[in-house]
């Protein structure tokens, strides 16, 4: 099954020229990395092409790497069930940078697309209806990035004078732990309380 | 006579409607009493588990999985481990992947269950959801005898299984089988026959074959529109393979022909389970039911009394957690409502890097404007049976 996918990866690769940057495999998986704006072109070609057949849309979500110039992944992962393999599309994007949605292609795409808006703020241009989806109405921030804090911003309560639900910032009794298990004798990348004393 | 003015009639359907299976909000356009446009807001159930399971070790992030779809609490654990395997490139013994398969095919059966009768009690009757129940009551104990609990189990784990299971335990799934499929026929004969149920399903909400892949429909969704496609006969994983057993294969692709679909998978299910027991009873199939790599799998009790490793192992594991090798992997499982995929990203770290839950639920319910359209008021309520949707799962 490996050589196919292989092959296959080589496959696509010729066929879309440009718009692949490149291919990996890993862990028996094929990962397409493309270039942002031919994902349109990229989908449609995969769903339509006799050697490919990805017709079946599985899934779409964001990744944030804080770090990088493009700190967002969209990922998307396609099967074709004709030819039984899997495949995974990525593209880099950031908060201002828009990605061309694939709903046209893939109608499924919608609601995975509207989750990444709402959980990451990934804009997709050419989105028939991008609402936030699962976080309250009104809901300010993106909650999956990794600046955003587990605990959240507001917290809601029902008031009994107001006689309806009120928001009002979070109010921890203790503060939020982080539990830091890794080993320090491996190196940890903060310095160890009394470390700063050895330094000098 | 002058025209009258008619203009559509915007409801609410639920966050409380009993229909609605769960906290799902519907907005309905209606022309009289057709729906002209349904928008379904979710997320009223909306925990954060993504988030959440990024603060947690590999293994404390598997209870989470519990709480996605709660009908069938141990699939959903089974993709996770799956992918967390995959990534710490592991092999489950034998003996774990046989109890893996028994415990899926009874999160299978209570699924389906509980689906099957719901759905009836959505098209109006009532005696279903009864009997259905007493045999979901008994498969949960089923599920408390082998882990300690009835619903959140926590019970297949990176690695393997918790524990082994006890030779009584396999006596009685055993003995329960027979007496289970009279009452699968039992639930038959109340429903597949039946005029009324067969006037509120059959035709209602047809899926044609090219949307059902196009929207990501998976599982009964695509087989009750007639594509032979099962993750455990196409992929297989554990021990699948060696497995004999039908994929049940709808016609028309509507509410009725996923009915039978899903009788007909019960029946398949126990099928399973059967050759799971007989070969658990093997001799050479005895032997540990999870990995025995020590820097993964936590001791056992006893071995902590007599070896100082052990202990050491038991402290890290459960303080640090283990490392998994850093890389991306999908991995995913027939789960009963469809394929239930789990894409992990680890960094080398104790925690997950990102672990997006792709739940067969929610492309399901993404597609309810585009397949209730057209159809009645009360066909709503049958559409979203016959989608088999928990929130649990398309919240996250």
């Amino acid at each position: 099954m490996d050589t196919t996918l292989a092959e296959l990866g080589e496959y696509i690769e010729a066929k879309l020229g440009d718009a692949v940057l490149s291919t990996d495999m890993a862990f028996g998986e094929l990962t397409i990395n493309i270039v942002r704006d031919e994902v349109v072109n990229v989908m449609r070609f995969l769903k339509e092409d006799s050697q490919c057949q990805f017709f079946s849309f599985i899934d779409a979500c964001g990744v944030d790497y804080p770090a990088r110039p493009e700190r967002f992944d969209v990922v998307y992962h396609l099967l074709s069930p004709t030819r039984n393999v899997r495949i995974r599309i990525k593209l880099t994007t950031d908060e201002k940078s828009t990605v061309k949605s694939i709903c046209e292609v893939f109608p499924g795409a919608d609601w995975f697309e509207r989750e990444a808006y709402d959980m990451y703020g990934i804009l997709f241009v050419g989105h028939p209806d991008l609402r936030r989806l699962l976080t309250d109405y009104g809901f300010e921030g993106y909650p999956l990035r990794k600046d955003f804090p587990v605990t959240g911003f507001v917290e809601v309560r029902y008031n009994e004078e107001l006689k309806r639900v009120v928001y009002e910032p979070v109010k921890l009794t203790q503060e939020f732990r982080n539990f830091d298990y890794l080993s320090p004798w491996e190196g940890t990348d903060y310095v160890l309380p009394g470390d700063e004393k050895a330094q000098s | 006579m002058a025209e009258a003015q008619v203009r559509n009639f915007n409801i609410n359907f639920g966050p409380q409607h009993p229909a609605a299976h769960g906290v799902l909000r519907l907005v309905l356009e209606l022309d009289g009493e057709v729906v002209e446009r349904c928008d379904p807001h979710v997320g009223l159930l909306h925990r954060g588990t993504e988030k959440l399971i990024e603060q947690k070790t590999y293994l404390q992030a598997v209870p989470y999985f519990d709480r996605l779809d709660y009908v069938a609490p141990m699939n959903q654990e089974h993709a996770f481990a799956l992918a967390v395997e995959k990534l710490l490139g592991i092999e489950v013994p034998r003996r774990g992947q046989l109890i893996r398969v028994l415990y899926s095919e009874i999160g299978r059966i209570l699924n389906h269950l509980l689906n099957i009768t719901t759905q009836a009690l959505d098209v109006g009757a009532l005696t279903p959801p009864l009997w259905g129940f007493e045999e979901r009551e008994k498969l949960m104990i089923f599920y408390e005898r082998a882990c300690g609990a009835r619903l959140h189990a926590a019970y297949v784990r990176p690695g393997g299984v918790h524990q082994d299971l006890p030779p009584e335990l396999l006596d009685d799934i055993e003995a329960w089988c027979d007496p289970f499929l009279s009452v699968v026929d039992d639930i038959e004969g109340l429903l597949t026959e039946n005029r009324i149920f067969k006037q509120r399903n059959v035709d209602i909400c047809n899926v044609a074959l090219d949307d059902a892949w196009e929207w990501g429909f998976s599982g009964v969704m695509v087989r009750g529109s007639g594509a032979k496609w099962d993750l455990r006969k196409s992929q297989p994983y554990e021990c699948y393979e060696e497995m004999d057993f039908d994929i049940a294969v709808g016609k028309n692709g509507d509410c009725y022909d996923r009915y039978l679909c899903r009788i007909e998978e019960m029946k398949q299910s126990v099928r399973i389970m059967r050759q799971c027991i007989d070969k658990l009873r093997l001799p050479e199939n005895q032997g540990p039911v999870s990995s025995t790599d020590g820097k993964i799998v936590p001791p056992k009790r006893n071995e902590m009394k007599q070896s100082m490793e052990a202990l050491i192992h038991h402290f890290k594991l459960y303080t640090e957690g283990y490392k998994v090798p850093e890389g991306e992997v999908y991995a995913s499982v027939e789960a009963p409502k469809g394929e239930f995929g789990v894409y992990l990203v680890s960094d080398g770290s104790n925690k997950p890097y990102r672990c997006k839950i792709r739940a067969p639920g929610f492309a399901h319910m993404s597609a309810m404007d585009f397949i209730s359209k057209g159809h009645m008021l009360a066909d709503v309520s049958a559409i979203i049976g016959t989608l088999d949707i928990v929130f649990g799962e398309v919240d996250r």
